[in-house]
């Protein structure tokens, strides 16, 4: 079962990934300035459809109309702020893969840091504590310890 | 001992938020329409030739916009809960999108179909599942080239839209309707925006 899943996935990579770079090379035609911006435009915005693609790369459908939207707005001069505005009024924050910095998304953006020192707080008072622990265990050696150190050092040498 | 504790306790919760997060439904993409007026359009009326609907028709009226396709898999699967909802007479008028229903058919290689040909030939498979199915619509408005879906934030058939009487969109469902969220969903919101 499982096994057949990963190679359904594995199948549907391929064959999206096939598909996509036939499409996009199909619309890299007539204004290279157009397409770059579209380009940059539709990997900033997720494909409702299959969700864990950019619309740059899936072929779904709906990307492909919102390809074809993105390229109408570009040709009427529209900036991308508004272009990615237009595409935020209908289908929410989700369609951005950078979304953006708000009281929700708060805990997304600064969860990462929080953890970092969190880890970095945690690492500084073990190694003090472990620094306090070894020092408390750290005493010269006794004359007869030294000894036993000498005599066994010597044995490895005769090795 | 007691800092085992605290590392276990730590981890428990990490499970627990990836246990509620897996098991969120990422489909269910929070509509930002909620809240807001539902977008213009004035499409052609299924079936009556010559004849546009627009949502400003519908002013004054609590009514629920369907998005359906005769392709949609799914569609069939909601449709006898939307039938019998009309049957019963609640008063609510339901008015079908018919979303791109040649263009969306990924069976159908659009290349074959003359540009004059598209129009007839999405009526006639419209109407034609209509007839076999049940045609719950009060009327069905076609979107052919999907515009119309792109303002409304469509990305998965079927999706249903309650709309108040000032024409704000009150909710969003995407997937079939089954007979549990029409009655507990949608019907108490219907009530409530009938008040």
């Amino acid at each position: 079962m499982i096994f057949a899943r990963v190679l359904f996935f594995a199948l549907s990579l391929l064959s999206t990934a096939v598909f996509a770079s036939a499409a996009n090379e199909a619309a890299l035609a007539e204004d290279p300035v157009a397409e770059k911006r579209l380009q940059a435009l539709s990997k900033e915005l997720r494909c409702l459809v299959c969700q864990n693609e950019t619309i740059a790369d899936s072929n779904a459908e709906l990307a492909v109309d919102l390809r074809r939207e993105i390229r109408g707005m570009i040709r009427d001069g529209r900036s991308d702020a508004d272009i990615l505005d237009f595409m935020v009024t209908r289908y929410g924050d989700f369609v951005l893969y950078r979304p953006p910095v708000k009281a929700i998304t708060l805990l997304l953006w600064g969860g990462p840091l929080m953890l970092l020192l969190v880890g970095i707080i945690a690492m500084r008072s073990y190694l003090k504590r472990r620094g306090i622990q070894v020092a408390a265990n750290d005493k010269p050696l006794s004359a007869e310890e030294a000894q036993r150190a000498q005599s066994l050092l010597k044995e490895v040498d005769q090795k | 001992m007691n800092r085992y504790y605290w590392i276990l306790g730590a981890f428990a919760a990490l499970v627990i938020l990836l246990a509620v997060g897996l098991n969120l439904n990422p489909r269910e993409v929070p509509s930002p329409l909620v809240g807001k007026p539902a977008p213009a359009f004035k499409l052609a009326v299924l079936g009556k030739e010559g004849q546009t609907m627009s949502p400003e028709d519908m002013k004054g009226k609590v009514w629920l916009l369907n998005v359906w396709a005769s392709w949609c898999v799914s569609c069939r699967q909601e449709h006898p809960v939307l039938v019998d909802f009309s049957r019963r007479g609640s008063g609510t008028p339901i008015v079908g999108l018919n979303y791109k229903e040649l263009r969306g058919d990924g069976s159908i290689d659009m290349r074959r179909i003359a540009p004059d040909q598209e129009v007839p030939l999405a009526l006639q498979r419209a109407n034609g599942w209509l007839s076999e199915h049940g045609d719950p619509y009060q009327l069905t408005v076609m979107d052919i080239d999907g515009r119309v879906g792109i303002d409304y934030g469509v990305y998965g058939v079927p999706e249903t839209y309650v709309i108040d009487k000032a024409g704000i969109i009150r909710m969003k469902h995407t997937g079939p309707i089954s007979p549990q969220i029409l009655s507990d969903k949608i019907l108490p919101l219907v009530a409530e925006l009938n008040k």
